[in-house]
């Protein structure tokens, strides 16, 4: 009874999402405030009801309720009860329910800002946003009905694809949703200010926050997926240039790019053209993510026109909302009027230059994602663009823009001095060459390239640290009083500080693979293999069972010098209800690197095939992603973005830095 | 069932069981090998989905190590195995696409967007410039407004 309830309730928000996108437009038209205030609880009761249908669905895997149709395909009555639960996002129609459940809670969250953001513009944000919660919402109804019944209710469900039975699946998608979904609010505060024909600081100050919450959990669900991707599938990459995981990557540049045009537009009132197109696109590259991955066309171009209803149908929402915005952008940017000026070396130049880069590296991904369908969908030719391809193209644009990025923190908005600047940075460019040759020192040799990034790892963060150092007043004054200063500065700038100093160590992480080493090997019980100055030594192969998957184990015992450090195990596991064989790697961390054991098949001469990586800093590639989300986090709790912005930011000109 | 199932799983599924290199393919000649592991992670595991034949364990991914360390023990150089693979499968199996007319647009893609990114700064940058100096000073009557307004915001400063 209480799926059924869901459902209803599903169907309920289907009509408060119209509510909520017509009665503001309507309202805007006839200049009636109060109908346009409609808006506010549509919004809320919209989301009252996802997340009640959301309770339903979860509730069913929770009691294993076989009569539906998702949860036999799904579920099983032996999975552990966590995974169940998380499993309620682990099929298309769950996960497309989770995305309307965040697209609905910010909607509800935008709602409630009645401070934050003035009234004719929260309204017509949620109008936007009401229609985005409806196509998506029909989508779900129409194509992807997660609460269908099926009678008669089998005993047994068919369980959930063993991969997805991990922590990573209760934390990856959510983060990464919310990060898609945020990037609705900064396309439908975009396409409310076209509306409104009117865009200037209170907007950027408004929009901010949302991108920022959304750029910080894209940041963390991209890192989260990596790392998952890397201890899942047992041969230690951790980035692949997948369709699906470019397919969020390019939200993810474009969105670096809006939240850093953004603060041009915040502070100095320029880029405003710009930034609205980027809160299109980006929102736009989410939205092809999302049809990327749930039509089907990566697998084949065939496979999409054979079964069209679900591609289709997103890519009719797709043309729609990207149609649609660009068309009311073609049409209303040319009312909004252009503000500060600039001279090309300054803060404002630096930023246009980052997003210049930042789109250029999103466009290589793009190009590269789809051309080999375009190809083949016109030519019927079939080409491969795999990592190779991406690697000579997406290195030569980025390395510029990390070059870039502390010199940019540090030059004066409007007209800056370039040459100051780079005197500013000596200490940052030293350290990043002494970096370098410290490494090139320890490890006799290596790709120039690596050592390039261990350079410009270290800029970062050293270069970071300067910008800190000179905000709070440098050499120029006492030690206690500059300390005293820094603490004093405002967050966003520890923040933009942070995040940058996290790129570096990302850099500085990714760099380090350059050295990593992988040793394959037959191994019998007692054999000893060594990787990275530790010997690994077999000393037991054994099977184990659980409770629905059955394994085989092979113990190994790490030395260093003689001592032993600890034990580690990799496997080989058989989930018995789909009979799908996977590989448990075995994972040791120690400090920031790791030791990672891959386990094969036993060979025909005896003996146990197995590899085993050594993998230096490798810790330092999401860790670096962490920091950045830290840094986004710390700006987010500045204090301009906290208080009610429209009063208090035009008492509260804000001063050139 | 694959296409159905969410952004996480599919680059998950793709790539299932590991150890792709088994240590019986490995060559003696550490040279030989190392050349080897790099022309493999240039090639497609034609059955699997972006994969390299280094990284992949279908039969075939094994079949094609197999056949490259053949042809680099036979004396071959980097680029004719290459071709003698391309001979066979077509350009599909290379992972990095050849430079010709229907990959021009691939190759030269971002360069071109990086060009017109350029293009657009400089035109917007040269129109500000003209425009703004036909922008008249302030009125009078904007200046009094001006006036007011900076001795309001001391008020509430």
């Amino acid at each position: 009874m209480f799926v059924e309830t869901g459902h209803y309730a599903l169907t309920l928000a289907l009509g408060l999402s119209l509510v909520q996108f017509l009665m503001p437009l309507w309202g805007a038209t006839v200049r009636d405030g109060a109908l346009a205030a409609i808006a506010t609880p549509a919004a809320l009761a919209a989301f009252a009801c996802v997340a009640l249908a959301f309770s339903a669905l979860t509730y069913a895997y929770a009691t294993s309720d076989f009569s539906l149709v998702n949860v036999v395909e799904n579920s099983h009555s032996l999975k552990p009860f966590v995974y169940k639960l998380t499993g309620v996002w682990g099929n298309h129609e769950g996960s497309m329910l989770l995305w309307v459940l965040i697209l609905t809670l910010f909607g509800a969250m935008v709602a409630l800002s009645r401070r934050a953001v003035p009234s004719r513009l929260r309204h017509l944000t949620l109008a936007i946003q009401g229609a985005v919660a409806f196509a998506f919402l029909a989508f779900i109804e129409f194509t992807s009905n997660p609460f269908l019944r099926l009678d008669p209710a089998p005993f047994e469900g068919q369980d959930l694809n063993p991969i997805l039975q991990d922590p990573g699946l209760a934390v990856h998608p959510p983060l990464l949703y919310i990060g898609y979904v945020g990037f609705s609010i900064s396309f439908a505060f975009a396409l409310a200010a076209l509306i409104e024909g009117r865009i200037d600081a209170v907007w950027a100050r408004a929009v901010r926050p949302w991108t920022l919450t959304a750029w910080l959990f894209l940041t963390l669900g991209i890192a989260m997926g990596s790392y998952w991707a890397y201890y899942e599938l047992g041969w230690g990459g951790w980035w692949f240039w997948d369709p699906v995981e470019n397919a969020s990557l390019m939200p993810w540049l474009a969105g670096t790019a809006l939240l850093h045009s953004t603060i041009v537009m915040e502070k100095r009132d320029a880029l405003k053209v710009w930034t609205i197109l980027l809160a299109i696109l980006t929102f736009s590259l989410s939205l092809l993510g999302t049809f990327l991955v749930r039509s089907g066309v990566l697998t084949s171009v065939h496979s999409f026109a054979t079964d069209p209803t679900r591609g289709a149908f997103i890519l009719a929402i797709l043309v729609v909302f990207i149609g649609g915005g660009f068309a009311l952008f073609a049409w209303r940017a040319p009312l909004l009027r252009q503000g500060g000026l600039f001279a090309p070396v300054s803060r404002e130049g630096a930023l246009v230059v980052n997003n210049l880069l930042l789109v250029t590296a999103c466009a290589t991904v793009f190009i590269g994602t789809l051309y080999p369908l375009a190809l083949e969908a016109l030519t019927g030719a079939k080409i491969s663009v795999g990592e190779p391809f991406f690697n000579a193209t997406f290195l030569p644009i980025v390395m510029p823009l990390l070059a870039l990025i502390p010199i940019g923190q540090t030059i004066a908005w409007k007209r800056g001095d370039l040459l100051g600047t780079l005197q500013r940075l000596w200490v940052a460019y030293g350290a990043g060459i002494a970096g370098a040759l410290v490494v090139l020192a320890l490890v006799r040799g290596g790709p120039v390239l690596a050592l390039v990034g261990i350079g410009l790892g270290v800029y970062l963060v050293v270069g970071s640290a300067v910008d800190i150092f000179h905000r709070a007043g440098g050499a120029r004054v006492a030690l206690p009083v500059m300390l005293r200063r820094a603490l004093g500065l405002p967050r966003s700038a520890w923040g933009t500080a942070i995040a940058h100093a996290g790129v570096g160590i990302t850099v500085l992480g990714i760099a380090a693979q350059a050295w990593s080493t992988e040793t394959l090997a037959v191994v019998n019980r007692g054999d000893l293999v060594s990787a990275g100055g530790y010997t690994l030594r077999l000393d037991a192969v054994f099977p184990r069972t659980a409770h629905n998957y059955r394994e085989d184990v092979a113990r190994f015992t790490v030395l260093r010098d003689g001592r032993i450090v600890g034990t580690v195990e990799g496997a080989k596991r058989l989930y018995v209800t789909r009979g799908m064989p996977t590989t448990e790697a075995g994972i040791m961390t120690l400090g920031p690197s790791q030791l990672y054991v891959s386990v094969g098949e036993p060979q025909p001469s005896g003996g146990l095939g197995v590899r085993i990586y050594w993998k230096p800093y490798v810790l330092f590639v999401w860790l670096g992603a962490v920091v950045m989300a830290a840094g986004g986090l710390l700006s987010l709790t500045d204090r301009r973005l906290r208080v009610a912005a429209p009063a208090a930011a035009r008492a509260r000109m804000v001063p050139a830095e | 069932m694959r296409r159905f199932l969410p952004v996480f799983a599919a680059v998950l599924l793709l790539a299932l069981p590991a150890l792709a290199v088994q240590p019986d393919e490995v060559l003696r000649d550490p040279a030989l090998e190392a050349r080897a592991r790099a022309i493999s992670a240039e090639l497609r595991c034609l059955v699997c989905q972006n994969q390299s034949i280094d990284d992949s364990d279908a039969p075939l991914a094994r079949d094609l190590r197999i056949l490259v360390r053949e042809r680099l023990s036979a004396g071959d150089s980097d680029e004719e195995v290459r071709n003698f693979v391309v001979a066979r499968y077509g350009d599909f199996v290379l992972l990095r696409p050849p430079f010709n007319w229907q990959t021009a647009l691939l190759w030269g893609g971002p360069f071109l967007v990086l060009l017109a990114g350029i293009a657009a700064i400089v035109t917007a940058a040269r129109r500000r410039r003209t425009e703004v100096a036909a922008i008249a000073p302030l009125s009078d009557e904007e200046k009094a407004r001006l006036a007011a307004l900076l001795e309001g915001r001391d008020q509430d400063a």
